[in-house]
């Protein structure tokens, strides 16, 4: 037996759970690369309409239903009003990327502050709460959704608010879940005991223990509010004229697709990328935040 | 498990009141009426009009007047389609929807399970990557860019099947409306079925079954499905709404003559009774198919008996 197996090694340093996730995360391959994609597009989206020679609504007077080409500046071709589709797209990728951010951040706002005081009072107060939302989840709630874009008109405040206030139940019931498991822990009774007040508790130690999986669900939530936009814009409920949405786009380019296809199908594959990318990175998040893949 | 049912179906009463409330308010505040047309119609006609229909009286008697004819059964009359009753225009439409729907969930199982359990067998060889890289790809597009592609490609450019109409339900009407509606359904089933027999396949009786000299094809069809379909079935209610409301969107995009449509045409028009008549119908819809997709998780896992 040799002297220094038994010698004191050095205590192991731990590893935050951030810096833990980030370096599982950061070896997933196709997360990373969709993270870098994702950074692109939105650069791409709120700068490249700068760079682009054409505004949203210019005509291009020599250039009417033109397909892709290199020469004559439009990349991707343009609309039957001769206005640029790239220019158009990029415009159109900021109203949905907004509208996606807002729309999460109202979602994750209501959905964890319902959800951790739910969890936390717990009880009678809980049950009520929580059968709140399940009679919310049974309503049709694409139907009030489209009801209420046509009594207020196509306005993208509203559509902000009216995807966030229908995506937040999941995030509030997960929320609660992780709020009943962690209020009967020690650290809750420690502070307690020393006598933190109950709103401190909930907003100091409770939602930032519960974060992990809110993370993994705002991405996943993220793409949902893409295509809820897309969908009411591809019906005519959405941004309206002279703005546009890749939803517009897509509506549009659907109408023209047998002269012009390339107007489906250029916001549509920005649209499926985004999508496709949102994806992976919430799998990638989720794999990198759960304990149980260790 | 009667109790139960009849417990989840009194449950059901307010959530439909809320619904009814909600929808009936929204369209009433909306600016314009049933009536605004391209030219305006003299007063007198038109206070006749607001009369036979009852929209002269006080707001709440309207809604109490509607409360009073649903619960018999009585939708009201159209606005728009002057000469049907919302029933008829619904009863006309449903045939065709379900028809749509209901074979696209059934597709969506036949196609996405197998799928699924594949993956999770061949868990991490280029089988699984390939079924899950599709997956996601299929969740990625959404059903309105699906459809018109498919009906482009198969339609117009290959011509081997219509791009739209609906022939009295003809199969090769059927074949592009159904795919679109359920691709997206496809891939969500085939992820969950995968995760779901991943951790079934993980567990401790899986090793007993193995361990005492079953086959590996006895292990997953006597001790592995079963289980591994519990939250797939779950996920069936969501899904059931999915298809509902994609089929707002398929129905305009192949010119199919289902409920769908009028409910967008509908709330454009002002056609209050036809937009009511919809959501209710949707709304009772959604929540009949979660009450049995709960009752059918029940049958399938012996651990939850609803007896209280």
């Amino acid at each position: 037996m040799s002297t220094d197996s038994l010698a004191p090694t050095a205590a192991p340093v731990g590893d935050s759970l951030g810096r833990d996730a980030w370096r599982r995360l950061s070896q997933n391959r196709a997360a990373m690369a969709s993270l870098w994609l994702l950074g692109l597009m939105t650069l791409a989206c709120f700068i490249g309409p700068w760079l682009t020679p054409w505004g949203l609504a210019d005509v291009d007077w020599n250039a009417f239903d033109v397909g892709p080409t290199l020469e004559g500046g439009h990349w991707l071709g343009t609309d039957a009003n001769g206005r640029d589709l790239l220019t158009r797209t990029l415009y159109g990728g900021q109203v949905s990327l907004s509208v996606a951010l807002v729309a999460t951040f109202v979602s994750l706002i209501i959905g964890v502050l319902y959800g951790a005081v739910s969890g936390y009072i717990g009880g009678r107060v809980d049950n009520l709460m929580m059968r709140f939302v399940d009679i919310m989840y049974s309503l049709p709630f694409m139907f009030l959704v489209i009801l209420l874009m046509v009594v207020f008109g196509r306005n993208i405040f509203l559509i902000y608010a009216a995807i966030g206030a229908v995506e937040w139940l999941d995030m509030a019931r997960i929320v609660r879940g992780q709020t009943l498991a962690l209020k009967q822990r020690e650290f809750v009774e420690a502070a307690h005991a020393l006598g933190v007040k109950d709103g401190k508790i909930v907003t100091r130690h409770l939602i930032p223990n519960a974060i992990g999986p809110v993370i993994v669900y705002v991405t996943l939530t993220v793409p949902k509010v893409i295509l809820l936009e897309s969908f009411l814009s591809f019906l005519g409920l959405g941004v309206q004229e002279p703005l546009t949405s890749w939803g517009v786009l897509i509506s549009e380019g659907a109408d023209m697709m047998q002269t012009s296809p390339w107007m489906l199908l250029v916001p549509s594959v920005f649209l499926a990328l985004t999508l496709f990318c949102l994806n992976f990175l919430g799998d990638g998040l989720r794999d990198a935040l759960d304990p149980k893949t260790r | 498990m009667l109790s139960y049912t009849l417990k989840r179906l009194a449950q059901a009463i307010p959530t439909m009141l809320i619904v009814i409330t909600i929808a009936f308010f929204l369209m009433r505040i909306a600016p314009g009426g049933p009536f605004d047309g391209e030219r305006a119609l003299p007063p007198e006609i038109e206070a006749n009009l607001m009369a036979a229909y009852h929209l002269d009286e006080p707001l709440w008697q309207q809604y109490f007047r509607y409360l009073g004819n649903l619960v018999q059964g009585d939708f009201g009359p159209s606005f728009k389609y002057k000469d049907f009753t919302v029933t008829e225009l619904i009863m006309q439409g449903f045939p065709v929807s379900l028809q749509i729907g209901g074979l696209a969930i059934l597709l969506a199982l036949a196609i996405g399970l197998p799928l699924g359990i594949i993956a999770a067998l061949k868990r991490n060889t280029a089988v699984d990557y390939t079924v899950m890289g599709t997956a996601l790809a299929g969740i990625a597009v959404p059903n309105f860019v699906v459809a018109p592609v498919l009906a482009l490609v198969f339609g117009v450019l290959l011509g081997w099947l219509p791009a739209g109409g609906w022939n009295d339900g003809a199969l090769p009407n059927l074949i592009l409306p159904v795919i679109a509606l359920s691709i997206q359904q496809i891939a969500y089933i085939a992820r969950m079925m995968r995760a779901s027999m991943i951790e079934v396949m993980g567990s401790h009786y899986i090793r007993t079954a193995r361990a005492k000299g079953l086959t590996e094809a006895e292990v997953v069809w006597r001790h592995a499905l079963r289980p591994a379909l519990l939250p797939v079935t779950s996920y069936l209610g969501p899904a059931i709404a999915g298809i509902i409301t994609g089929s707002v969107v398929i129905e305009q995009i192949f010119g199919i003559p289902g409920i769908g449509r009028y409910f967008v045409q509908g709330a454009l028009n002002r056609d209050y009774t036809l937009v009511m008549g919809t959501v209710v119908f949707y709304g009772a819809l959604i929540v009949l198919m979660n009450l049995i997709v709960d009752l059918i998780y029940s049958a399938l896992d012996p651990q939850i008996r609803y007896d209280d």
